[in-house]
């Protein structure tokens, strides 16, 4: 179990200190979420009767949106470096390789998440940041890595992989987002998290089963 | 594999019942009281609408069972019958989609409407338009077999957290449309819609027993090919 533990962080670590020397995976995903922002704040500006009605929407639209491209960089750069047949011929359990993948695009979104909600913010000048929010953000982006991280590995391999993978992946994370607007919109007009509890659960829910059925299966996903 | 005997005694038997169906919803069927005219004959969509969506369900729940089974044991026969039984689903699904908004259209005025059931079946459609996409992009057999086949567990285990997410997102709002009210079928509309459930699911075994026939034989005409140019 401490092995196993280890080779997680081993694998965590060698993917964030390599976005820590590129950066490649944090720029791309900034700025097309700063530029979605814009492009949105554009859409409902004037349409609505107040600009700050459209927020949860517009909050997790750009985070669904600027995920699916860091995602897909997980195994890409991976692949295309040649370096993920090493990291599979790797004498350790492959799970725990999903899990340090996971885990590593886990930080990568939620970085970013850091820097899109200030922006959210200002834009839209509306008060965003308290514990719940960044509770159900938290619940809803470890939704987002788990089944993205699993769906990245199966698209790795694929012709047109770029364009196969946010239409796998939306459909199956339609309930995280749902669930994300609802609670964002539920404490924005000041409900308490206990009022939201049917949510939460479901999103809990969510995020154990599929976390369970992507332990399960990434094997097959990476045999060769 | 099947022998030919039996699959013509199937198809027989499928198209027998289908004619049987018409016959069931359209005559047999008495008109459902307390409704206008065009309500009463769009009211005979059940025997048609409600069979669909009963075995695009069946049939994805065959694709997410065979998916298991390869997985568990890698042989393309388990691969094959999900690639047909999925096709069979998206097929079934655009059937009831389809009739049910037609029939939406003169009982709720309205072709469509974001209804939990609606939109769910949108999202289904989807899920499995995503599964053929990911298979149409692997050329490598065994490890398209593989990738569909975690993609679908996948798609399946989500429908019924979808269905709930959007339910009760709706449930939030105030209810206009309920879609959910009791049909109350009389003693003769239930023989028909019994019956008419029944030859759908012959149908659909005689529509994936053909379908199966012809993977097969394409499987055996590339064996014999490659045989014979080796």
């Amino acid at each position: 179990m401490k092995r196993y533990l280890r080779v997680i962080a081993a694998v965590w670590w060698k993917d964030v200190r390599v976005e820590l020397r590129s950066k490649d995976i944090f720029t791309g995903m900034a700025v097309f979420a700063a530029l979605a922002l814009l492009i949105l704040n554009f859409a409902f500006e004037l349409r609505v009767p107040d600009k700050r009605m459209v927020v949860p929407g517009v909050l997790w639209v750009t985070v669904a949106f600027a995920s699916v491209l860091g995602l897909g960089r997980a195994f890409i750069s991976e692949k295309d470096r040649g370096s993920l047949a090493g990291l599979l011929l790797a004498p350790v359990d492959r799970s725990a390789v999903y899990f340090g993948k996971m885990l590593a695009n886990l930080v990568f979104i939620l970085v970013v998440e850091l820097f899109i909600l200030p922006l959210t913010v200002l834009f839209f000048n509306v008060s965003l940041i308290s514990l719940p929010l960044l509770l159900v953000i938290l619940l809803g982006t470890i939704g987002l890595a788990v089944v993205g991280t699993i769906f990245s590995a199966l698209t790795v391999n694929t012709r047109a992989r770029e364009v196969l993978l946010p239409i796998l992946l939306f459909p199956i994370i339609l309930p995280v987002l749902v669930s994300g607007i609802r609670m964002t919109i539920g404490l924005l007009e000041g409900d308490p998290l206990s009022k939201l509890g049917n949510w939460l659960q479901l999103l809990i829910i969510f995020d154990i089963l599929y976390l369970a059925i992507a332990f399960l299966t990434f094997d097959y996903v990476v045999e060769e | 594999m099947m022998s030919h005997r039996v699959l013509t005694v199937l198809n027989l038997a499928a198209a027998a019942a289908m004619v049987g169906a018409i016959y069931m919803a359209l005559v047999q069927a008495p008109s459902a009281i307390n409704l206008t005219e065009t309500d009463r004959w769009a009211q005979r969509i059940i025997y048609f609408h409600v069979p669909s969506a009963w075995l695009s369900m069946l049939a994805f729940f065959v694709t997410f069972v065979a998916a298991i089974l390869y997985l568990v044991r890698p042989q393309p026969r388990w691969d094959i019958l999900a690639r047909c039984s999925a096709e069979l689903g998206i097929a079934f699904t655009v059937g009831a989609t389809a009739s049910g908004s037609i029939w939406a259209k003169p009982a709720w005025n309205t072709w469509w409407t974001w209804d939990p059931r609606l939109t769910t079946y949108t999202i289904v459609l989807l899920l499995y338009i995503a599964y053929f996409m990911l298979r149409g992009a692997i050329e490598e057999p065994e490890r398209r077999a593989r990738f569909a086949s975690v993609y679908s567990i996948f798609a399946f285990v989500s429908v019924p957290i979808t269905f709930m997410s959007i339910r009760w997102w709706n449930t939030i709002h105030p209810v206009i449309l309920d879609p959910n009210e009791d049909f109350g079928l009389g003693p003769g509309m239930t023989v028909a819609f019994v019956f008419c459930i029944l030859a759908f699911t012959v149908l659909y075994v005689a529509l994936l027993a053909n379908r199966l026939r012809v993977e097969y034989t394409i499987e055996r005409v590339a064996a014999l090919r490659a045989r014979l140019l080796a």
